[in-house]
């Protein structure tokens, strides 16, 4: 019985990984494409757009407040000091973007830190942690950021930190929960009858099978993390010798009635790139989300 | 509108079609069923999963979700009226009022956050006008129709409080609070242990004979086929391809997918020194029904395939008293009397 | 004497496995789930040992502490002479290979994002079995003997359907050659069609590999076909266990009694008949009756069943029940008292 070989029934499809279907998946959503492209010309002009412009977006090129248009050497005008805003526009994006996905990246790994370790180990464990990220939560993020910043000198580095440490509880729980549901699952009992370490559970088992919503829910803290950016920036506790999106409104905002543009036109940035990098955690979420894969 | 024929059946099914849009093609999800059903009948419906069970009472129900659904063909005759050109509003009265059905799952077809009592006075009073107070009483009365041990207690008690088999109770009451003539049950104790099994059986025989209730019973178990129904159909890939008494079914099937359906179940024995053999088995798998050819869909698992079973669909073919199948080995057998119904009716309708 | 060789691969001591519910803390009432409370048995060695009864019962739980995943609470374990109950580290790796399980959901038993080649492959790795240039070559012989083709390795399981789901099952649990293999359910979840191709296959594994099975179901006429020796478990207890001629012959507890004929059968000489019916669920298992634990659906309790729990006595040679009332010549209640609504009993007429 068992040598007649009843795998017969089924062709051997092509072998696809749930990984690229969920990419074929993505690539069929039209909002995900347009937020894709957008985040992609976006990240190109802020890498190549600098040295291809060459002009230093702290220098004064022309008379302050000069409107958009009037100027050719000044195409979108200049600020208060008179700064290229143009300028500004393409060299800021690095910081913000930086920033952005750095926080990301950072709170992502706190909160799957902790998440796996509570919701993998359950118990005493996940009693004090989870009695830890209650404290956080109840935080206001934005303040405890202030305060971090405020107490240390503003870089760049310390904005990714302090965003990271202020946000990422409820990455924390995410993690949590999926990890309390997978390691009740068939197959991580199966993984530990034939040997499998925790280690190789938690990081090899069960994490890739984890990673679908906290993929998800990274994209959108990216979002966050540039609006975080750019409130501290407004608030001046930016770094301010690296030009950045919010450094500029924030440094125009006295003039917000003098000149329009000042403002308007890095906040229009900052607006495309969170919703571009939404678009994209929308299709992402649809794409990795079997139950509307089938349709 | 005709007046219904006390002798003629209760329900009839012809011809009836369902399609399902999907990401690989048009499904025909039900193709040319076609059955009636008597007054305080019970008629069993069998297969494997994805065969078009539940899909027929929904059809029945009015319930077939549209889109991605869509009913191509076919009527539905309830006392003279053919339900697939009722209006909405009819379609709500007639459902749960004169037919009702419960599921599989009793705990996802009751509301958590409502207490039972809420929930069968709520269909009463919708259907019935009763006012509340009244309803609530019938509710109880229902509730002990049901053998709920303490129905006064039991209504002021949430879904999650009760067990599975209590639920299961809870939703034959709300489908009986209009003492409606026809109850479908779609596999209503796949999810229940057998002695709660037995308990749940045993109210619906009573019903079927205290109320004169026809019953359509939905499983994918021969053994509740056996015990519990009268006359049976035999579901594959969207097609009854065997109907007959159940009788003659267990003793005499005729089609080669309904003789594997019983043997490749062990059933319980009270001879169990008798050698243990191999169990028949039907190898393969049903195949997606929108990769069916124009030959038979069981022909890739049959073991008694002919070449002409690639070309063309055979259809039923009576082989005795109220007993047909669909095979092309049917078409040697006695032919006398054969009621080819339904036969060469969607020829040229595929390509 | 009794040597190593006849000794039982498998010996189960008064196992209990007690699960806390409830919130933690201090001040909070402690409540325990007695899901395995006291079950013993033996399993010799190429054999099939059958564990059934009704959800919650505790089979599951008996079967995961044996796989050494629930924690047991108190009792032992033997794995062919070993104390499994016990092993730690290594001593458990070792004791791992001996023993391997097949779910009962082929969804959620392999890991969506692993092929099938690699799943079938992770215990060879793990627990270092062979020299991993012979792997491949083991990993495919694998795939033949349950039925599934070597170039299938390449697929995830979704592109499976559920039969072949479980056969990767099956495979994955052999990779080890292990000597006891649970099966939890292994036919449950399948379409009626499709529990007979498993069922074939795990009866041929276990001629080819004179493997032993611990096999539960809550499916009697499954039970009946592939058991050789069968427990009946109701509430965390073995009620009745016996050979499968015996049982179902002859039940004599009459939960066993009661379950029997509560199974539908299509068998020609069964149809027809009259069920009993068992009023009532079976109570939780957290505030457990004292006295026996089925009294309160029980039609023949008496005050001794409320108040004393039923010793378990072995009745016919290797047919043990736990019940007050069958008499020590071995008649059980059914029998001596037919009941007004029940048949003579499913054993067939009532003894003279
Ligand atoms: N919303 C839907 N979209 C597409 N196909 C559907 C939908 N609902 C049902 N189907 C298809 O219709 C067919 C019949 O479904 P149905 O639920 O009636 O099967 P069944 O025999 O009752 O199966 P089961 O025993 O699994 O409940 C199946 O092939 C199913 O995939
Ligand atoms: N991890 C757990 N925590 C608390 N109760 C549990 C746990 N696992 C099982 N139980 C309880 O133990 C009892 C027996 O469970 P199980 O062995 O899974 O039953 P089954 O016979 O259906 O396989 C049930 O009442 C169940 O709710
Ligand atoms: S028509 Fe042909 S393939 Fe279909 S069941 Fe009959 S013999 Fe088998
Ligand atoms: S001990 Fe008493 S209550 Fe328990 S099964 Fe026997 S007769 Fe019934
Ligand atoms: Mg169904
Ligand atoms: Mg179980």
């Amino acid at each position: 019985m068992a040598d007649r070989p009843a795998g017969a029934e089924i062709p051997v499809a092509t072998a696809e990984s749930p990984a690229r279907e969920a990419w074929r998946m993505f690539l069929r959503n039209r909002s995900a494409i347009l937020g894709l492209v957008l985040l992609a010309a976006i990240i190109l002009v802020s890498l190549f757009g600098p040295p291809l412009y060459g002009v230093d977006p702290f220098k004064i090129r022309g008379a302050p407040f000069t409107p958009p248009g009037v100027d050719p050497n000044v195409p979108l005008g200049t600020d208060h000091v008179g700064r290229d805003i143009l300028a500004g526009m393409i060299g800021g994006g690095r910081a913000t973007l930086a920033v952005g996905a750095s926080a990301a990246l950072m709170t992502v790994a706190i909160g799957l830190l902790v998440g796996a370790m509570a919701g993998y180990y359950g118990g005493l464990v996940d009693e004090i942690l989870m009695r830890i990220t209650e404290f956080f939560q109840v935080l206001p993020s934005l303040i405890l950021a202030m305060v971090l910043v405020a107490l240390f000198t503003p870089s760049l580095y310390m904005i990714a930190i302090a965003i990271g440490v202020a946000s990422w509880q409820s990455t924390a729980r995410l993690a949590r929960a999926e990890f309390l549901r997978l390691k009740e699952l068939e197959y991580v009992k199966a993984g530990r009858t034939i040997g499998a370490t925790d280690r190789r559970l938690i990081w090899v088992v069960i994490l890739p099978n984890a990673l679908p919503p906290l993929i998800v829910s990274a994209t959108l803290i990216v979002g966050v993390a540039i609006l975080f950016e750019a409130g501290l920036s407004f608030l001046g506790l930016g770094d301010p010798n690296i030009m950045s999106w919010g450094l500029m409104i924030g440094s125009s905002r006295e003039y917000i009635f003098d000149s329009w543009w000042s403002a308007t036109f890095p906040g229009a940035a900052i607006f495309l790139s969170v919703l571009s990098v939404s678009l994209i955690g929308d299709g992402l979420n649809d794409a990795l989300n079997p139950k509307l894969r089938e349709r | 509108m005709p007046a219904a024929d006390a002798s003629s059946a209760l329900l009839e099914v012809r011809n009836l079609q369902v399609d399902f849009r999907t990401r690989n093609g048009i499904a025909h999800v039900l193709d040319g069923i076609e059955f009636s059903l008597s007054k305080g009948e019970i008629l069993g419906i069998v297969g494997e999963s994805g065969c078009g069970k539940s899909m027929t009472a929904l059809a029945i129900m009015g319930l077939v979700p549209t889109p991605p659904g869509r009913i191509a063909g076919g009527e539905i005759v309830y006392r003279g009226e053919n339900l697939l050109k009722a209006s909405k509003e009819r379609m709500r009265r007639i459902r749960g009022n004169r037919i009702s059905m419960i599921f599989q799952e009793p705990m996802t077809a009751l509301n958590p956050v409502f207490t039972v009592g809420d929930q069968i006075a709520e269909s009463i009073v919708l259907h019935q006008g009763l006012s509340r107070r009244a309803a609530l009483d019938r509710a109880v009365e229902l509730l002990r129709e049901v053998h709920i041990p303490a129905p006064e207690r039991r209504i002021g008690e949430f879904p999650h409080q009760l067990s599975g088999g209590m639920r299961q109770r809870i939703m034959i009451a709300i489908a009986l609070a209009c003492e409606p003539d026809i109850l479908i049950a779609d596999e209503p104790t796949t999810a229940l242990d057998v002695t709660v099994q037995a308990q749940v059986f045993d109210l619906l025989l009573e019903l079927q004979q205290d109320r004169d209730m026809a019953i359509v019973l939905i499983t994918h178990d021969m053994g509740v086929i056996a015990e519990m129904t009268g006359r049976v159909l035999v579901m594959y890939a969207g097609r009854i391809i065997e109907a007959a008494a159940v009788d003659d079914l267990l003793e005499n099937p005729q089609h080669p997918y309904t003789s594997g359906l019983i043997a490749c179940v062990p059933q319980l024995s009270d001879e169990p020194e008798a050698e243990r053999e191999a169990l028949m088995e039907i190898p393969g798998v049903v195949p997606p029904l929108t990769e069916l050819g124009v030959g038979c869909a069981f022909e890739p698992r049959c073991g008694f395939r002919m070449p002409v079973c690639v070309q063309s669909r055979p259809s039923p073919v009576a082989v005795g008293a109220g007993h047909s199948a669909a095979c092309w080995l049917m078409e040697d057998a006695d032919r006398q009397g054969a009621d080819r119904q339904g036969a060469d009716r969607r020829d040229g309708d595929r390509p | 004497m009794s040597g190593p060789a006849d000794r039982p691969l498998l010996q189960v001591r008064d196992l209990k496995v007690h699960f806390r519910t409830g919130s933690r803390g201090p001040f909070r009432r402690q409540t325990f789930v007695h899901a395995v409370d006291g079950v013993s048995f033996d399993v010799p060695r190429g054999t099939t040992f059958g564990i059934v009864g009704e959800s919650g019962s505790g089979k599951s739980t008996t079967a995961l502490a044996i796989m050494r995943l629930a924690p047991i609470t108190g009792g032992t374990i033997d794995l062919a002479g070993a104390r499994l109950s016990e092993a730690e580290g290594n001593d458990l790796l070792a004791l791992r290979r001996k023993a391997q399980i097949i779910f009962q959901d082929p969804y959620s038993s392999l890991s969506p994002r692993m092929r099938a080649g690699a799943i079938v492959r992770e215990p060879l790795d793990l627990m270092e079995i062979g020299d991993p240039e012979g792997r491949d070559g083991r990993v495919a012989d694998l795939f033949g003997k349950v039925g599934l083709r070597a170039e299938q390795q390449a697929l995830f399981p979704h592109q499976f359907s559920g039969g072949q789901r479980q056969r990767i099952g099956v495979a994955r649990a052999l990779a080890s050659q292990p000597d006891l293999i649970v099966c939890d359910e292994p036919v449950s979840a399948l379409d009626v069609a499709i529990q007979a191709q498993i069922l074939n296959l795990l009866r041929a594994l276990q001629r080819e590999f004179r493997l032993t099975y611990l096999f539960i179901s809550h499916d009697l006429a499954v039970v009946q076909y592939i058991c050789d020796e069968i427990a009946v478990m109701y509430l965390g207890e073995i009620v009745e266990q016996a050979d499968r001629i015996s049982l179902f012959k002859r039940p004599l507890h009459p939960y066993t009694w009661a379950l029997l004929s509560a199974v539908p059968s299509a068998a020609s000489k069964r149809r027809g008949r009259r069920r009993v019916s068992l009023e009532g669920d079976p109570p939780s298992p957290i505030d457990l009756p004292p006295g026996c634990r089925f009294a309160g659906r029980c039609p023949f309790a008496e005050d001794i069943c409320r108040t004393e729990a039923p010793a378990r006595r072995e009745i016919f040679p290797k047919h043990w029940v736990s019940c007050h009332r069958v008499g020590d010549d071995g008649v059980p209640p059914h029998e001596m008292y037919p009941l007004a609504n029940g048949p003579g009993g499913p054993g067939g007429p009532a003894r003279p």
